[in-house]
């Protein structure tokens, strides 16, 4: 695996203007604004951070993983990768990343879904859809199931195969491992601080993450 | 079922470029022919009475294990059940991952041509055709998805690069999707933006609607995987 595009960032947690711990199985949802730099932390390795972005004055402006995987030519997002929108335009640039690869192609979990991937009684468990729910609940604005398009899953680690198989395969991330990103708009995030209980890519245990905003 | 002149409802010819949509009823199966070699046809897929319930690309990737769809995949909807199965593929790889074209990647591949100068043949792209053929069902932005581009290969290597396949369909390669539930199927044949022949130059599709049937007990879309066994018990539980 290529991971040449690890890169640090040069700011300081003390300086940020915005600072807290998302628990494993709670959504977050809070505008971005442009300029500003969104850094996410995996507390404790391994941990998937399910997540969206839209544009904060035109929520039917969203982060479109076709459009970002196929532009930049890749799969994975790294360090440089631009988070393009569903009418093309940046919403966010990855400036810093020591993890070195992130999913946008595995989406997330919901209760239907379990039902296919587990047995069918796993369908009563708690699950990112939920939890996406919960947080554009939150938000008002009309928003509803039709905003949960293909996420990002920072710090998950879904390795396609040239033979067009796809796996889920042990984490790549490790306990203080972080991604960041400078908006380009201002924009909505919606996370789901992922409670899946039956998928070993997290070693069955969700964990929670931290979330910095810099000016 | 197996294909045969005798089932056919009714043909259409998709030209090149263009956007079109029917309600796949339960128990009948489109076939799509690349009649030229080198289409592309990029499909979304909704629940016929309720288009909240849609194809979904994450779910339909992470049940089967798969980057792609062929013959013996299904198409899941969000809500855990199986909208359409692939019964039938002579081409074997059909992207799910790169989207489609739009305004500003036509401008690149073949520059812009409008309808005063050239009629029926100016250049249309994928996005832009979708959401008109979404619009006549009050649909919109928020609706337009994750696409199935049928007869389209991006090979994936193993740093996750992307290059595109020449050579994925040949003429007369065809493909059978069975609705599995009453399934609003919305195409668009426009090219895709990773094609690099310089021509703007799609090519045109057969439409052919038939009687399949739904999936019997045993068939290889069922069996393909035991994620599939269950989205098919979800898919009856919703008929009853």
């Amino acid at each position: 695996m290529n991971i040449s595009t690890l890169q640090e960032s040069p700011l300081e947690p003390a300086a940020a203007i915005y600072r807290t711990v998302l628990p494993a199985g709670e959504p977050w949802i809070k505008l971005i604004k442009k300029g500003q730099t969104f850094r996410i932390v995996d507390l404790e390795g391994n941990q998937a951070v399910d997540t969206l972005f839209y544009n904060a004055h035109d929520y039917s402006e969203r982060y479109s993983a076709m459009d970002t995987i196929r532009e930049q030519g890749n799969v994975y997002l790294t360090t440089g990768s631009r988070l393009l929108s569903s009418d093309g335009n940046t919403m966010l640039v990855i400036t810093a990343d020591t993890c070195g690869r992130h999913d946008t192609i595995g989406g997330g979990c919901s209760a239907e879904s379990n039902s296919v991937r587990y047995p069918l009684e796993k369908r009563y468990m708690h699950n990112c859809r939920d939890i996406f729910m919960q947080g554009l609940l939150q938000w008002g604005g009309g928003m509803d199931k039709r905003e949960i398009t293909s996420n990002i899953n920072f710090f998950m680690n879904v390795p396609i195969s040239p033979e067009g198989t796809l796996t889920f395969a042990d984490g790549i991330s490790e306990p203080g491992k972080y991604v960041e990103m400078r908006a380009e708009m201002d924009v909505i995030c919606l996370i789901s601080n992922c409670p899946q209980l039956n998928n070993p890519c997290n070693a069955y245990n969700p964990t929670p993450v931290s979330l910095l905003i810099w000016d | 079922m197996k294909f045969e002149p005798s089932l056919i409802r009714f043909e259409e010819l998709l030209p090149g470029g263009w956007n079109c949509s029917h309600v796949l009823k339960r128990g009948t199966a489109l076939r799509l022919t690349d009649l030229e070699g080198g289409a592309n046809v990029s499909a979304l897929f909704y629940n016929a009475h309720n288009s909240q319930e849609r194809y979904n690309m994450p779910d339909t990737l992470k049940a089967q294990f798969i980057s792609r769809i062929g013959k013996g995949n299904v198409c899941y909807s969000d809500m855990g059940r199986v909208l359409v199965s692939v019964i039938d593929d002579s081409c074997g790889w059909h992207d799910t991952i790169s989207g489609v074209s739009n305004a500003a990647t036509n401008r690149r591949n073949y520059g812009e041509r409008g309808y005063q100068e050239a009629r029926n043949g100016y250049y249309r792209n994928g996005h832009d055709s979708l959401l008109l053929e979404l619009s006549k069902y009050g649909m919109g932005k928020r609706d337009l998805t994750a696409t199935v581009n049928f007869f389209t290969r991006i090979v994936v290597d193993e740093d996750g690069k992307l290059s595109f396949d020449g050579t994925n369909s040949v003429a007369g390669s065809h493909v059978d999707i069975q609705a599995e539930m009453d399934t609003l199927v919305v195409l668009c044949s426009c090219p895709h933006p990773m094609d690099p022949r310089p021509e703007y130059a799609p090519g045109p599709v057969r439409l052919t609607v038939w009687d399949s049937g739904v999936a019997p007990k045993e068939n290889s879309c069922r069996s393909f995987c035991p994620q599939n066994e269950r989205g098919f018990i979800n898919t009856a539980r919703y008929h009853l």
